[in-house]
Formats: C-alpha cells, structure tokens, sequence
C-alpha cells in the first residue's frame, strides 16, 4: 500500500525545474551570508541566470516524458511547459535588467535574486498544478516572494506602500480563492481538477454551487490578473515597485496566475461553461476599457504601463470567453508576447530612471530619440507591439485572439476589443510623441551607457518581440497542440 | 523572387542602409535616399513590360509563398493594370519627394530620409498585396513612417495633426480587420483570389445584412483614407502640418490606398452589399465634391486649400467608382493618378513658395510672377491641370466619371459638374491673389526664381500632366482591361440578366471608353 505512494523517478524528472530553482535560491541565500565583501556580490546574478538556464533545461527535459506526478498533484504537459519555459524566460529578463538597476541604487544584496527564484518556483508549480490545493501553494509561494520584491529598496517609502497594498490586497484576495475551493471541496467533494470536471459532468451536483464556487475563485485569480473591479492595486504597486520588479510583476505572476485561470475553468469548469461566460465575458469588457481610458489620464509612465497591463489583461480575458482551444492557444501567445514586450519597456524605463526612480514622469522622455536613439527604437517597437501593429508580436497576439473570439461567435465583444486597441494607441502614442517630437530636458542629458546587461535585456526582448511578429509560428503551432481544448 | 518582390523589398533595404549612414554626414543621406530611389523607381519600370504593348488582365509577376502556417497567411503578390500605376506612382513620387526635402529638411536629416523610404515599402506593398492579411499588414505598416514625417519635422500643430491621423487610420483599420476575421472564420483562407473564386462559385455567400457590414468594416477604413466626406477632417490638419514631402506623399499616394481598396476589395467581395449601398455613397461623394470646393474657396491657407481641394478632387473618384460603369471606373482610376500627379505637383510648389517667404497665406503673396516667372508658369499649368482644362490629364479622368455617373443616375451629374467649375473658381481666384498684381517689396526681394533641382522635381510631374492628358493610350487599355473584370465580379447577383440585356442597347463595356474619349477632347479642342 505505500509503495504507491512512492514517487517513482519519472516524478522527480517532472519537478526537476522547481527543484533545480530552490536548490539555487537557498544556494544563494546561503552564500549571501558567507559573502561580506561587496564586490564579490556580483556573482549572484550569473549565478542565478544559471540556475534559470538549469530549470529552463529542466522544464524541456521533464516534457520529454509529459505525464502526472505524486497522486495527480501536478501534471506535466506541452501547456505546463510552454508556462514553465515562459516564466523562467521572464526571469532571465528580469535579472538582466536588475543587476544593473540594484547596482546604481546601492542594494546588491543576494536575497533579491533569490526571491525572484523563488516566486519563479511558485509560478512553475502554478503552470503545472493540477490539483486546486497546488494552486494555492504556488500561487503564496509566488505571491509572497512577490510582496517581498515589491518593497525591496526598504528605505524608499513608495516601495514600502506598494509593497504593503500588494500583500494587504493580496492576501484578501487569496482568501476568496480559498473560500471558494472549499466551497467546490463541499459540492464535489475533491480539490482535484480532473475530478471535478468530471463530477459536474455527470450533472448530479447542483450547477448553482459550482457555479458560487467557480465564481469566488475567479475573483480570487481576478486580483493576481488585476482585471476589473479587482485591478485597483496595480497602478500602485506598479508605480511604488522599483522597475525591474515591476517589469516582472506585470509578466511572470500575470502569466501563470492565467495559466491556472485557464487550467481551471476550462477543464474542472469546462462543463458549466454556459454559466460563466457571461461574467467573463462582462469582467473582460470592462477590465479593457478601464484599463485603456485610465490609462489615457497617466502623466508617470509607470502607471501608464500599469494601466496598460489592466487593458491587456481585458485582451486574454477575450481569449478565456472563447472557451475553446484556440482561444486557449492565442492567449498562450499573448501572454509570450506580452511578457517579452512589457519586460523590455520596464527595462528602458529602468534605465532612463536613473537614481532613486528621479525620472518616471512621461516628460522625461523627451527627446530620448535624439540623445539615445538605440534606446528609443527599441521602446518604440514595444509600444507599437503594444498597440497592436503588424509586424509586432503584439499584433499577432491580438489577431489570434479576437479570431478565437469571432470564432466562438463573440461579434460584438470583438468589435469592441478592437475599438478599444484603437484607444489604447492615443496613449502609447503618447510616448512616441515625447520621445521622438520633444526637444531633450535635462532628464535625457548625460545619461550614462546602459549597462551590457540591461542592453542584452532590452535588445533580447526587442528582437523576441519583432520574430513573433514575423514568424508568429514558431511559437504559436506549439501553443496549438499544447492548448487546453 | 520577381522584379516586383525585389521593387517591393528595395526600400526595406534601402530604409536600412540609410539608417547605417552616419548623423554627422547629410550630405550621404540625401545622395543616398535619392540613389536608392531612384534606382527603384528604373527598378518599377520593368513592372511596364508585360503592358506594353498589351493589356493582359490576369496577375503579373505573381509570388505566393506560405508565410505562416496556421492560420495559412500567405505571402502573395501580384501585379494587375489597377495596381501597375499606383505602384508606379509610388515609385516616382519619392525620389521626387527627396529632391524637394533637400533643403527644407534641416534636422535629424537621416532619419528623414529613412522614414520616406520607409514609407515607399509600405505603400508599395498595400498595392500588390493579394492576402487580406497581407495586405492589412502593409495598410498599418504604412502608417508608421508618415505618422512621424509629420509629428517630427511638421509644423507648429505637427503632434496634433499625426496623432489625429493615426487614430483615424487605426480605428478604420480595427473594423478592417474584424471583418477580415469573419471572412477568414467563413471561408478558412485570406487569399484574396481565393476568397473570390468562393464568392463567384457560390460556395461562399454571407447574409444580407452580414454582407452589409463586412462591407462597412472594409468601407469605413477606406472611407477615413480617402477621405470620404464626413470622416475627412483629419485631411486639413495633417496637410496643413506635414513637411512638403509628407503633404505630397500624402496626397498623391496615401490617400489612393482609400480608392484602391474601394475598388479592389469592396466592389468585388462584396457585390451585393456595394450596390445597396451605392445612393448613399454617391451622396456623400459629392457632398464632398461641393463641401471641399466651397471650403476650399474660403480659405486663406494656401496648403489648406489644396487639401480641401483633395476632398473634392477624391469625391470625384469614389462617385466614379460607385458608378458602376465602366467609364465611371476608368475615370476614378485615372483620378486617382491625376491627382496624385497634378496635387502632389501642387503640394511641392506651395512647399517651394513656403520655403522662400515662411508663410502660407496667401496674403502674404501677390505678384510673384514678377520676380519668379518660371514659378509662375509652372503652377499656372499645375494650376489648369487641376481644375480641368483639355489636353491636361485631370480633364480625362473628369470627364469620364462624369460620363458613367451620367448613364447610372444623371441628376448626380448635375450636381458633381458644379464641383468642377468651383474648382476653377478657387484655384484661378488663388492663382490670381498670388501671383498677380504689384509684388511687393518683401515679395519681390524673397521670390528668386525656381532651382536646377526644384526644376528638376517639378518637370517630371508636368510632362506627365500633358502626357497623361493628351497620350492616353499609354495609360488607358491596361486600366479599362482590369476595370471591365472587376465590374464583371461586383456584378449584383440577381441583376445579373437583366445586365446582360441592358448591355445590348448600351455602349459595351470596356472597348469603347477611350475612342470615345479622344472624340470628345479633339472637339473641346
């Protein structure tokens, strides 16, 4: 009898990513105490892009035999791995554009990396949790080294708000997630996704239950989405966050916290679909068009990028209305597509910030063109990715998901998506002109050479965001097979 | 790879090179621009061969390589008699267009240059584009550049006229595509000779009222570039902002990208729906042909007043195109590279005027033949070029609009007709204030005559206007060839006999129009 609760070996190969991230981040908290000379402080971020480029070894590996692990706790398939590979591709990103960041403000403490190692291990677990006490797992694993990032320059008090609002919020909102997997544990009387889906398939458990419990748990994953009537601490956190925080803030959590939105209600919820649907269908209107009319009002380009993350998060909701698996493949796609996009902006935001974050407002990027042309191109492909045009990844994201809508014959939520990217343009616009329209000011003057890993961040970024944009294939025909349908 | 992937893929390349040119070294970037221009536009010519000596209407130069898989977007080119000329027109507007910036242009002077080619790429490539996707791709690309042609080296108001521009565009653009999703969920395909093969066989057919709003995403979009009165006022306002090789590439090119897709995408995909839609169209056509000719009769601004003349000028070209003859086509496809010949003209020696004496008022002109006789000359031919004398090419394609808007509905006529004797109110009544009368002391001391390369930009464009005028066998055939097939395919369905006996007692289509027409200019003559 308890030789099968043995894991076999197979099993330890399907964690082999989570494993490989925390040996690495207690590695690194454990040099951090050894280390006392500054200098030598530099090796933590190699160290923990190696440890990345491990697990990212790792996730591929372990989907060279894709199955379930330790009880149908977790489950490894092409859509857990395209997750997994995602979030730790964000956090290389991240890292790159930290290194430099947290040198300038005097920080180069280890923990730091050893906390996005960490909330990286929660977000591979949430990819591939198949099981809702898992998700709840990952997600505080992720959450918590998330509010701790948040606040990291601890002498700043915007990092202190925005690190408090985080947890205050988030805990309140993981406490709706609770709530309702206790409530589905009541009507179907497991956690199990491939259990519930299969309870509410036979129709014996009352629909209105599930129907609560499906509901609490989409305001609880609406919180970590930040989609409306939810989305009120983004702004905040985004703007108080030091940049590079931000950039993965805004990326790696919003793209697993998707991930179990889309595991959970399109497998345990997928037969209740029809009463659903409709909230969704609701939430994801008006999560856009919050997003993009506030974001017109923004004169702090963190916020602004803040707000335009709520907008985006609106786009992937069209994609979960869908319900179907091209819905569930485009937005695999957006998320890609965004986080190389949003993490390549922070990271030139970060990078034209300077000291303390002086430079945030969206003046002081006037004239970024003619005193850092390099610099502004490359924002320029992020915000024309962001607003949708050819050539871009953000423009195949969007084209990908508003055919799944159309084709799940959501006419009118696509018309009005669309109409909304328009609107959303007025503002990215916005950047362009203070960049390229403006005379410099003193912010874009002097502006000492970004670093070569910052430069490597934004430029890997930028030329992520151009290829999908060109051969959307590459990655799209993964997400296809991998899709959950 | 054809000589048309490589016109198209030239200034792509071009726009690299010349990003590779150092800052401190003008000099290098407009020999470079002009070099790269003009080799495409020798490149272009070779586009000419196949039309000749004939008029072939099928696809020329045809390319059609998988780009994406899934869904399958393809990479599809090709070359007919509608987007021959339009993409010649392309082609030699910019190096026209590098000439003139040669001096005006002062800073960022490189990335000037590498934004027109940038933009000759895009424009191009909406023309020959033959997959929906494709072509949306090209449609948006083309935004970019002219969105920072104006918004960096415009005028005062230049933020506000390419910010008002892109939004435009991009919210046309967004019903553009919606409709083109449909039609891809529908017929599993963007190619657009497939998508019509369905239409024609039946297999694919939408809904009336479907039908009637596919129609409208794509016409919207065009509507707002053409720009179709009401959805012009974006028009003014980036003209009146752009540098004068924006204005000119502008009008004589971006705005046919309205037209062409009117043409090539409205009429055919949606036949039914097109000719429902027909009265409407045609009313607000030349509500635009009045509207922007009586506007234009008010304005002091001389750069405002030739964009309110495009207004009308364009109107024109869609009443010829919701005609649904075959004169009224031929006639709005000849518009189209009349106006982008005898406006883009327009639009350079107001640019050469602004340059001497900073202004754009016309008060601050009069008498500048005095000191500038050559200037002089060349906008007075410009000038009757545009509102319409014989044996100047806008006179054609006038004419001939007016002749198919006369065999569908000859009350149009009546009222389109007077768009063209406004026109030569407002443009003699601006000839006049500026260049005739005692020129003034700061007018007579700021007006020397025109340039070796001023001369040398604005030659071109005039040959073409008496060529265009007078030879219009050159243009013609292949024209009415390709038009005769596209109102063969937006034929209305159930009107499709009662054409057919109607056709008996009328002109037959297609062979007559330019007999015809050379009747009727030797006897204006």
């Amino acid at each position: 009898m308890l030789d099968n609760f043995m894991p076999t070996s197979a099993e330890y190969v399907r964690i082999l990513p989570e494993t490989i991230l925390t040996l690495v981040g207690v590695l690194i908290m454990f040099l951090e105490a050894v280390i006392t000379d500054d200098e030598k402080k530099s090796i933590f971020a190699p160290l923990s892009i190696l440890g990345l480029a491990g697990a990212l070894a790792g996730a591929i590996m372990a989907y060279g035999d894709p199955g379930p692990a330790f009880q149908n706790m977790l489950i490894v398939d092409g859509f857990a791995t395209f997750f997994r590979v995602l979030v730790i591709g964000v956090g290389i990103l991240a890292v790159l554009s930290s290194s430099g960041y947290l040198r300038r403000e005097n920080s180069r403490g280890g923990e730091f990396y050893a906390l996005i190692l960490f909330s990286i291990v929660g977000q591979s677990i949430m990819a591939s949790a198949n099981e809702l006490i898992m998700i709840f797992i990952g997600i505080e694993i992720s959450s918590i080294a998330s509010y701790v990032l948040a606040g990291y320059l601890r002498d700043d008090a915007r990092n202190n708000e925005s690190a408090l609002k985080y947890f205050l919020l988030g805990s309140f909102a993981t406490a709706f997630l609770l709530y309702g997997v206790a409530w589905i544990y009541g009507t179907t009387g497991s956690t199990n996704l491939t259990v519930i889906h299969r309870a509410l398939l036979t129709g014996s458990e009352p629909v209105a239950l599930a129907g609560v419990a499906a509901a609490l748990i989409f305001v609880g994953f609406s919180f970590k989405i930040s989609a409306v009537p939810f989305q009120s601490w983004a702004p905040d956190v985004y703007q108080g966050a030091p940049a590079p925080v931000t950039a993965f803030l805004s990326t790696g959590p919003k793209a697993a916290a998707f991930a179990v939105l889309l595991r959970v209600f399109m497998t345990a919820f997928g037969s209740i679909s029809s009463s659903w649907m409709p909230l969704v269908w609701g939430v994801a209107l008006a999560t856009m068009t919050v997003g993009n009319f506030a974001a017109i009002l923004q004169s702090n380009i963190k916020r602004l990028l803040a707000y335009s993350s709520i907008a985006h998060a609106g786009y992937v909701l069209v994609a979960v209305t869908a319900n179907s698996g091209d819905g569930s493949a485009a937005a695999m796609f957006y998320l890609a597509a965004y986080a190389l996009t949003n993490i390549g902006a922070f990271a030139v935001v970060a990078f034209v910030s300077r000291k303390g974050e002086k430079f945030v407002r969206l003046d002081d990027f006037a004239g970024l063109a003619q005193r850092q042309p390099g610099m502004a191109a490359m924002l320029t492909v992020f915000m024309l990715s962001l607003i949708g045009v050819p050539l871009t990844g953000g423009f195949f994201g969007k084209f990908y998901i508003f055919k799944a809508a159309l084709d799940a014959h959501l006419v009118w939520l696509t018309v009005l998506g669309l109409l909304n990217s328009a609107v959303a343009a007025y503002y990215y616009l916005r950047v362009l002109v203070v960049m390229y329209f403006k005379e410099p000011g003193e912010s874009v003057e002097n502006i000492p050479p970004a670093g070569a890993a910052l430069r490597i961040a934004v430029y890997a970024s930028a030329l992520g965001t151009v290829l999908l944009g060109i051969f959307p294939s590459w990655v799209l025909n993964f997400a296809t097979k991998a899709a959950i349908r | 790879m054809t000589l048309l992937d490589l016109v198209l893929f030239l200034p792509l390349i071009g726009f690299f090179v010349l990003l590779l040119v150092p800052k401190d070294n003008p000099q290098a970037s407009r020999m470079g621009a002009l070099v790269i221009s003009l080799g495409i536009f020798v490149a272009s010519l070779g586009l000419l061969a196949p039309y000749w000596f004939a008029a072939p209407t099928g696809l020329q130069f045809t390319t059609n390589v998988s780009w994406i898989d899934y869904p399958p977007i393809r990479y599809h080119v090709g070359l007919d008699g509608l987007s021959l000329w339009l993409v010649l027109l392309s082609t030699l507007l910019t190096p026209i267009a590098v000439l003139v910036s040669w001096k005006s242009v002062d800073h960022r002077i490189k990335e000037f240059f590498a934004f027109l080619i940038l933009l000759e790429f895009g424009l191009i490539g909406v023309f020959i584009a033959l997959d929906l996707f494709l072509f949306f791709t090209f449609w948006e690309v083309s935004l970019v550049p002219m969105y920072f042609l104006i918004g960096i080296w415009g005028h005062d108001r230049r933020i506000y006229a390419a910010v008002k521009f892109f939004l435009y565009t991009m919210v046309g653009s967004m019903l553009m595509l919606t409709a083109i999703i449909y039609i891809y969920n529908k017929s599993g395909t963007f190619d657009y000779s497939e998508i019509l093969s369905q239409i024609q066989s039946g297999r694919l057919t939408f809904d009336p009222h479907i039908q009637m709003l596919l129609f409208l995403g794509f016409f919207i979009a065009f509507a707002i570039k053409v720009p179709l009165f009401p959805l012009h006022t974006w028009l003014p306002d980036a003209h009146v902002e752009a540098p004068t090789a924006g204005s000119i590439m502008l009008a004589s090119v971006m705005l046919k990208m309205g037209t062409y897709g009117l043409v090539r995408f409205c009429l055919p995909l949606f036949p039914g729906a097109a000719h429902a839609s027909a009265p409407w169209v045609v009313a607000l056509a030349i509500c635009g042909i009045l509207y922007g000719a009586l506007v234009a009769l008010v304005q002091p601004n001389m750069k405002k007043l030739v964009a309110y003349s495009s207004v009308s000028h364009l109107g024109f070209v869609v009443l010829g195109i919701f005609s649904f003859t075959q004169q009224g086509l031929d006639g709005a496809v000849y518009q189209m590279l009349n106006h982008g010949v005898s406006t883009g003209a327009l639009f350079m020696l107001v640019g050469f005027m602004y340059e001497r004496r900073h202004s754009l008022e016309i008060a601050a002109y009069g008498g500048v033949a005095t000191p500038a006789p050559n200037l002089a000359t060349v906008f007075l031919i410009t000038t009757l070029a545009s509102v319409g004398l014989p044996t100047l090419n806008n006179f054609i394609g006038e004419y001939l609009v007016l002749q198919g808007a006369a065999q569908a509905n000859f009350t149009w006529v009546v009222f389109a007709a007077l768009g063209v004797i406004f026109s030569a109110c407002y443009m003699l009544w601006l000839y006049q204030r500026a260049f005739y009368g005692k020129a003034s002391e700061s007018v007579s001391h700021h007006m020397p005559d025109l340039t070796g390369r001023e001369w040398a930009a604005i030659i071109p464009l005039v040959i073409l206007m008496v060529w265009m005028g007078t030879f219009t066998q050159t243009f013609l055939p292949s024209i009415t060839a390709q038009n005769a097939m596209i109102l063969e395919q937006s034929r209305e369905p159930q009107a499709q006999a009662l054409k057919v006996d109607r056709a008996v007692h009328d002109t037959p289509p297609g062979s007559e129009s330019a007999p015809v027409l050379a009747a009727e200019a030797s006897r204006a003559r």
